[in-house]
């Protein structure tokens, strides 16, 4: 029993990290972290760090390689966007042209990085230089407004943009929490659905009672957040996009192919050759779709800026990397999962706000980060060790 | 009778799962040129690894008595401080630095944050002189040949003063010319008084050079030969090494029929990946028949993974040439995943660094060289690839909680089940096993026994690459023969002993 409760304090390690930080700032902010506002503002404002860290994940997977260019790739993708909104090109056609734009950057990094063998921390570097420098040609060192109301509400623009209430609600967004009831409701019902399908083919399964604390949990964590969110202004659109990357790559990562060969790769190079999977397509696919996430999150960046600047994406590679590295994955890769970075990335993202919100001078705010970083990956050094 | 230098009493070391030596007794007097000789895995080199203080004091039983006094060496620094200096058989040196540099390497000359450069590189020209270098010690390394590099791990060892020199194979990587300076040197440096002991395959050298023999075999010295008080040669030395009958150890196979040829290789030649001027595998012809067990045997080192990796879609090697035929049809295999699909399957002999995924589950690893076989346009069917792995866990009987395990947690005999159920899910028609039952126990070797027997007996063919001479003659139809690159003999299951397999491989040595 001992051993048992050792291994899941061992396995929601950060977890149960998050939750003391998210007590302790309550503590201290007078219960301020916890308003709605501000749950809603994490959720917005962090989007860019959820969509960059999955795609920074498939990276790491590989074994610990890291995408240093992502947050000039933001930049110049969403300027481009950016540019051709203003010249009333159709906003459909600039999406289309940032997310390829996304792309074609990762297929240019993943080449090098793939069939050259250039190093990714190296590869990447020279990316972060030139893009950045690109983002500023094709802005010519303005900031360009977007004015585009359908990009705006679809991405959620303009800090202000939320799914409608279809039900009108007086106090509350009555879509929002319905919404909330129903993830809730087909989150319990595939857990049981898989449960019995597992236990009629003779699978073993969790003890039900863990299963059931998970489940109470989940749901609790879901229709609590919900809740919150309904008592401010809904759900913001941003939070969308974030749910559909991240079940999306939960899924990837799980149930694929290609996402078993990001963890083969990492794990061990060699026997993956040997069984017949080429590492360099495998290298190769996870920056591509660095890229396309890079592009993603430089939508998402804009639009809610509403404009793009030849400064946007600074520090954003290193949200993402921070974030996986929090979550548990391996720099050394092989090791790590979106429910992981999902996690790192709010423990991040509470960090910052609940040091805002105490009015922590913010060049301490960074030596926190940093520290907090730091930790991360000595707990998994360190758990690692005692393994072997 | 010179003086008891070092005695080594009842040493016993066990890794997980293996007793690697079981009370050996290993004397070495002063002055002498001590051999060290025994099939591979039979303990030498664990034993020096012991002496020097690679495995510390404390993590194996006995004592180490050096020069009258009991020694607790934690670290290898610990024995070098005693004079006590080993040369490893892979090389240690830093291409990229010059000779000087990798010879005063953690011992550097001068003080601690000056180094003294001149006296580095002069006391380095010295020891240079000594092992007949006539290069300068500013020269890098990488530019030296393997004979040379050899010569100055030796000056290397000479700057750290040592009294007591071991050299794990010295010759393993050299030419015969640059052999024999190396071994003359040691009677020259035995007549200034040093004492050595050398671990060598090649028997040759060890008639050379040494004043005494110690067999070891299993993880125990068997005997020790003084080449003086008696009369020493090749074969004496064999029948220690192999000493041993060979009982019921191997499982029985009956009524397999054995077919047609199904593989067959033509001139088959490899040269090194790095070294693009060396032939590693050299005008190779064989073939193997269907239901048949071919045994590879050769030392380490003799090319014999190298070829089969080469086989297996130029997974090693440059320059490959000759032809490879499948069921009498001329193939041309560009790549692992083309040799899997033309039925043919390489099972490693370095499971943990070529073979396994150790940080996935045993499910994981059995399906992923074949993940087409679970899944369906890149979605996994998570069902049958548990299914599969359980199948195949009970067929071999991987012994584990559940296949959900990580394979890195399992013992290296369950780990080389994991190994196999990978390339048996492949369903391939060849088998190549690269040293099948490396590192595992008696126990766990029966099983994997059983288990190439099974295959056989379901038509497949399978490739047998070993140095174990008694596991090659148990379990082989056929025997291939392979030293330095070459095949240099073939023999029939039922001809071959041990003694006439080493002579084939001595002879061909000799006649270089």
């Amino acid at each position: 029993m001992n051993l048992k409760v050792m291994d899941i304090l061992k396995k929601y390690t950060m977890t149960l990290a998050l939750i003391a930080v998210i007590i302790f700032f309550y503590a201290n902010t007078g219960g301020k972290i916890l308003f709605p506002q501000n749950i809603n503002n994490l959720i917005s404002q962090n989007a860019y760090v959820f969509v960059l860290a999955a795609g920074m994940l498939l990276c790491i997977l590989t074994g610990g390689n890291i995408d240093l260019a992502c947050g000039s790739v933001v930049c110049f993708v969403g300027g481009i966007g950016a540019v051709m909104m203003d010249a009333n090109i159709n906003e459909w056609v600039a999406v289309v042209v940032m997310l390829i734009g996304g792309l074609l950057v990762g297929a240019w990094q993943g080449f090098w990085i793939a069939y050259i063998k250039v190093p990714p921390f190296i590869a990447t570097l020279a990316g972060m230089y030139a893009f950045r420098g690109l983002s500023n040609i094709v802005l010519q060192g303005y900031v360009v407004g977007i004015r585009n109301e359908t990009f705006l509400n679809v991405f959620g623009g303009g800090a202000d943009c939320y799914v409608p209430d279809f039900f009108g609600g007086a106090n509350m967004n009555i879509t929002c929490m319905v919404a909330g009831v129903v993830i809730a409701i087909i989150y319990v019902a595939s857990v049981i659905k898989n449960r019995i399908s597992a236990q009629s083919k003779g699978y073993e399964v969790a003890p039900l009672y863990s299963e059931l604390a998970k489940m109470i949990i989940i749901c609790a964590v879901v229709i609590w957040i919900f809740y919150k969110l309904a008592n401010y202004k809904g759900i913001p659109a941003a939070l969308i996009w974030i749910a559909v990357v991240l079940l999306a790559y939960a899924y990837i990562t799980s149930n694929t192919t290609m996402g078993r060969y990001l963890y083969a790769v990492g794990g061990n190079e060699k026997a993956t050759r040997l069984s017949g999977i080429d590492p360099r397509k495998i290298y190769f696919f996870a920056y591509v779709n660095m890229g396309l996430m890079s592009g993603l999150a430089g939508i998402l960046t804009v639009a809610r800026a509403t404009q793009a600047q030849p400064t946007f994406g600074q520090g954003y590679e290193m949200d993402a990397i921070a974030a996986c590295f929090i979550g548990g994955a391996s720099a050394y890769g092989g090791e790590g999962n979106v429910f992981g970075i999902v996690i790192g990335a709010i423990l991040m993202g509470v960090i910052n706000m609940g040091m805002s919100i105490m009015g922590v001078n913010a060049n301490y705010q960074k030596v926190v980060k940093g520290i907090v970083v730091l930790a991360a990956i000595i707990f998994d050094v360190l758990s690692n060790k005692k393994k072997k | 009778m010179g003086k008891v230098i070092l005695e080594m009493k009842n040493i016993t070391k066990t890794f997980p799962g293996v007793k690697a030596l079981d009370n050996v007794n290993f004397q070495v007097e002063e002055g002498e040129i001590h051999a060290l000789v025994g099939e591979n895995g039979a303990g030498k080199s664990t034993l020096m690894n012991v002496l020097s203080g690679i495995y510390p004091f404390g993590s194996y039983e006995g004592d180490i008595v050096y020069n009258g006094e009991v020694c607790q060496f934690q670290k290898i620094t610990d024995s070098e401080a005693k004079g006590i200096v080993i040369i490893h058989q892979e090389l240690a040196l830093v291409p990229q630095m010059s000779i000087g540099e990798n010879m005063f390497l953690g011992n550097e000359r001068g003080k601690k944050n000056a180094i003294n450069w001149n006296e580095t590189y002069s006391e380095a020209d010295k020891y240079l002189k000594m092992v007949g270098l006539s290069e300068s010690s500013r020269v890098l390394i990488k530019d030296i040949g393997t004979g040379k590099q050899q010569l100055v791990e030796i000056a290397k060892a000479l700057a750290k003063n040592a009294k007591l020199l071991i050299l794990d194979e010295p010759t393993s990587s050299l030419n015969e010319t640059d052999s024999r300076a190396l071994l003359d040197l040691m009677l020259e440096f035995k007549k200034q008084g040093m004492t050595m002991i050398i671990i060598t395959h090649k028997l040759n050298e060890v008639v050379y050079v040494a004043d005494k023999i110690t067999v070891v075999r299993d993880g125990s010295t068997v005997e020790t030969l003084d080449c003086h008080t008696m009369e020493i040669n090749e074969d004496r030395i064999i029948r220690g090494m192999v000493g041993r009958e060979i009982t019921d150890r191997f499982p029985k196979r009956s009524n397999v029929e054995i077919g047609e040829v199904n593989m067959e290789v033509k001139d088959w030649t490899v040269y090194h990946p790095v070294y693009a001027e060396r032939k590693v595998v050299d005008g190779i012809n064989m073939n193997v028949k269907k239901g048949e067990v071919v045994g590879i045997y050769g030392l380490m080192g003799a090319g014999r993974t190298e070829l089969a990796m080469s086989i297996f879609g130029k997974s090693y090697g440059t320059g490959i040439s000759g032809t490879l035929y499948l069921n009498g049809q001329e193939v041309n295999l560009k790549n692992p995943r083309e040799a899997i699909e033309a039925k043919l399957a390489y099972v490693t002999e370095d499971r943990k660094g070529n073979g396994l995924v150790l940080s996935n589950s045993i499910r994981v690893n059995t399906s992923l060289a074949n993940m087409e076989g679970v899944s369906d346009r890149g979605i996994i069917d998570m069902d049958k690839e548990y299914q599969v792995a359980v199948e195949y866990k009970d067929k071999l009987k991987t012994k584990t909680p559940s296949v959900e395990q990580n394979v890195g947690n399992l013992s290296g005999g369950n780990q080389q089940k994991v190994l196999l159920a990978k390339w048996m899910f492949t369903d391939p028609d060849i088998l190549i096993l690269d040293e099948p039952t490396r590192g595992i126990d008696v126990g766990a070797k029966y099983e994997i026994y059983c288990i190439i027997n099974d295959l056989v007996k379901a038509g497949k063919s399978v490739v047998m690459i070993s140095s174990e001479l008694p596991e090659v003659i148990g379990m082989s139809d056929r025997i291939y023969i392979m030293n330095e690159g070459k095949f240099v003999g073939e023999m029939k299951a039922d001809e071959a002993t041990q003694e006439n397999i080493m002579a084939c491989i001595l002879q061909s040595g000799r006649g270089e």
